[in-house]
């Protein structure tokens, strides 16, 4: 904690005039107001956080009460949670599987091998990737992309079938957790290149000028002074990343042909279900203690996706005291 | 100093000595493309297969040939620079793919009807997305009303006021804020508003105040970037004159960061008006048209997507082709969004702020 104050980080404080000797003038009593609202509403910020957390906590007290055989599935929370966390993790995961490399080559060929000129275009057209609502996204993967991989999957099953991965039958429909995983992996591929862009874009000039100097090819370069420069960067930005694909929701569920297995088996007919995606799916008909096992599976989201902001919070302002690369 | 010369690294210069021609990475895309299309003669597969067949002979070509004439460490950089601009065109193909399919399918019923009718008393075909329009223009709009003053002021707060542990907090706060999943803005809604009208509560108003969770700490970053590139000088000169801290925020602070704050909000806008996961849940669907946010479902246009999609009616088709036409219009609200944020912070930025 060097910076203890990070919004006056930048620049020296400076004092407004002082207003005649006591708090009485009309000027006064407009600072106070003003600065009375402004603080109000961080403080508002601080409350509807803790009213998030309160509500969540409070309308999944019943579920995480209840007995065993009431609870959906009649085996308990846990049981009922189990499956979902791990179609969850599992979806996210093959998502950062498929974004991680292609995201450092988006933004490695944006930052350093387009033209100058085109770079900035180009950045806008992967960022138009994240102003795409998530149920077009739905919508395209289940009519397009499911349906244009099953020869894919046929094929896998076929010939990689003795890898519990690809074990099949495959899916006719081509609505599988890989699927899903891909269709995340689109989603978050926005952020996480627009993270790597910034930071490989912040690589000490000279640093990459010395190294050409010295003879290096440009992938020399880039493996010797920007990578490593930017390693903490494409860390928190792949966390970001996970953190998003974590909590989407409709794509999901509208790719995904869901019947809460658990299985490693990513092409096949029965595929587990995410967190989110089975809120949205069941919570529009649920009723009664239904609902509140529903808002506690969110609670359980709430909380996994807050541990992984923060740590990718937490390794960028690291980063950020460490090499004085803030912003 | 002189006894550096004698060691002087000489392999670079001599690889470097025979580079490739500036036309034979050309006639090597060539080859791999031919390459391909006569494997597609061959083995068949569709036009990605054969791209992806072209872009993998063409990798292995390139780091052949100049291997043999350009030495090891050539041959790797030309690699990489072939995997990178893969990579990079492999992220258009679906974008291409998306916006292919949603205009050429949501075409079909791009019509008057589209924006005149709503879905009430229809089966199959027919009907269209009035109501599911105004209601997101409603429900986005009220967001934008709870949201945009709370996260302006919190935005103030935090550049010009806060100091100590409590603007540490609410940064932090915000932070944790931009990370919350859509969904659980959504159950957070309902548990709130269910504690107060009671279980099974569906209404638009909840609806914005869940949007509104999502907008504001976006609200809040944009703003508060933008009120910190405001010039101290700015400040100081209307302190000089003697003007009071809450006048020089109104009248020399706010003014100057304006059009970056218009963008910024106009961006957040953009990004919560397609969230379909918290409207689904707090503010229902219903296929009439309902203009009181305060009581009743609200149709919106992501969640008539979703339905339209999930529950297409008989016959399934006139459904499938309504959900890619709110699909088409909902890009094109986001489109028109994104452009007119671009435009503002074009045309009305400060002179000489940057």
């Amino acid at each position: 904690m060097s910076t203890p104050n990070p919004t006056s980080g930048l620049r020296p404080r400076i004092t407004p005039p002082v207003q005649g000797r006591r708090g009485s003038s009309p000027a006064r009593l407009g600072d106070r107001v003003f600065s009375g609202l402004s603080t109000g509403s961080g403080v508002l910020i601080l409350v509807v956080l803790a009213a998030v957390a309160l509500f969540l906590v409070s309308e999944s007290l019943p579920a995480l009460t209840a007995a065993r055989e009431d609870v959906i599935g009649g085996e308990g929370f846990l049981r009922y949670l189990g499956p979902l966390v791990f179609g969850t993790l599992l979806a996210a995961v093959l998502a950062l599987l498929f974004a991680v490399p292609l995201s450092i080559g988006i933004a490695l060929f944006i930052s350093h091998y387009a033209p100058r000129r085109l770079a900035r275009t180009l950045g806008y057209v992967v960022d138009l990737l994240a102003a795409i609502p998530s149920v077009v996204y739905g919508i395209w993967g289940a009519l397009v992309l499911a349906p244009y991989l099953v020869p894919t999957y046929r094929w896998l099953s076929d010939n990689l079938g003795f890898l519990p991965l690809f074990a099949g039958p495959a899916s006719s429909t081509g609505r599988t957790i890989l699927t899903a995983g891909l269709v995340l992996s689109v989603m978050i591929l926005p952020i996480m290149s627009a993270i790597n862009r910034e930071v490989f874009l912040q690589t000490p000039k000279l640093h990459e000028e010395a190294s050409l100097a010295l003879g290096a090819t440009r992938w020399e370069m880039i493996r010797m002074t920007v990578l490593p420069y930017a390693r903490s960067g494409i860390v928190s930005g792949a966390m970001l990343g996970l953190g998003r694909a974590l909590g989407e929701t409709i794509a999901v569920l509208l790719v995904l042909s869901a019947s809460g297995a658990v299985t490693v088996n990513l092409i096949g007919q029965a595929n587990p279900s995410t967190i989110p995606a089975n809120i949205a799916a069941q919570f529009p008909e649920a009723s009664g203690l239904d609902v509140n096992v529903l808002v506690a599976t969110g609670l359980v989201l709430f909380a996994i996706t807050f541990a992984v902001n923060f740590a990718a919070r937490a390794v960028l302002a690291r980063r950020a005291d460490f090499d004085g690369a803030a912003g | 100093m002189s006894t550096l010369t004698t060691e002087r690294p000489t392999t670079p210069v001599q690889q470097a000595s025979r580079p490739l021609a500036r036309w034979v990475p050309v006639a090597l895309l060539v080859a791999a493309l031919v390459v391909a299309l006569l494997l597609r003669a061959v083995l068949g597969g569709g036009p990605i297969a054969t791209a992806t067949m072209a872009a993998v002979v063409y990798v292995v070509l390139t780091y052949v040939v100049s291997r043999a004439r350009e030495g090891s460490r050539r041959a790797v950089d030309r690699t990489v620079t072939a995997a990178v601009t893969i990579a990079f065109l492999l992220a258009l193909l679906p974008l291409t793919s998306l916006l292919w399919t949603v205009t050429t399918r949501g075409a079909a019923r791009f019509d008057v009807d589209f924006f005149a009718l709503t879905m009430r008393n229809i089966v199959g075909e027919g009907g269209g997305a009035r109501h599911a329009i105004i209601g997101t223009l409603q429900i986005t709009g009220l967001a934008t009303l709870i949201s945009v003053p709370i996260g302006l002021l919190t935005a103030i707060y935090l550049v010009e006021y806060g100091r100590g542990r409590l603007a540490r907090a609410v940064t932090f706060l915000v932070d944790v804020m931009t990370g919350i999943p859509s969904i659980v803005a959504g159950l957070f809604a309902y548990a709130l508003f269910a504690l107060l009208y009671g279980p099974g509560v569906r209404f638009g108003l909840g609806g914005a105040v869940a949007l509104a969770v999502l907008m504001t700490p976006v609200v809040v970053r944009a703003s508060e970037e933008m009120l910190k590139l405001v010039p101290a000088e700015l400040r100081e000169a209307s302190y000089a004159l003697g003007v009071p801290k809450w006048r020089t925020i109104l009248k020399v602070v706010l003014p100057v960061a304006a059009a970056g704050i218009a963008t910024g909000t106009t961006l957040a806008i953009a990004r919560v008006i397609g969230e379909t996961a918290p409207l689904l849940l707090i503010a229902g669907y219903t296929s009439s048209l309902n203009l009181d946010p305060n009581s009743g479902r609200m149709a919106t246009l992501p969640v008539y997507a979703f339905y339209s999609f999930t529950q297409p009616g008989v016959p399934p088709q006139a459904g499938i082709d309504r959900a890619w036409t709110a699909a088409l219009v909902l890009i094109l609200i986001v489109l028109v969004l994104n452009l007119v944020a671009r435009l503002i912070s074009r045309f009305f930025a400060p002179k000489g702020a940057r």
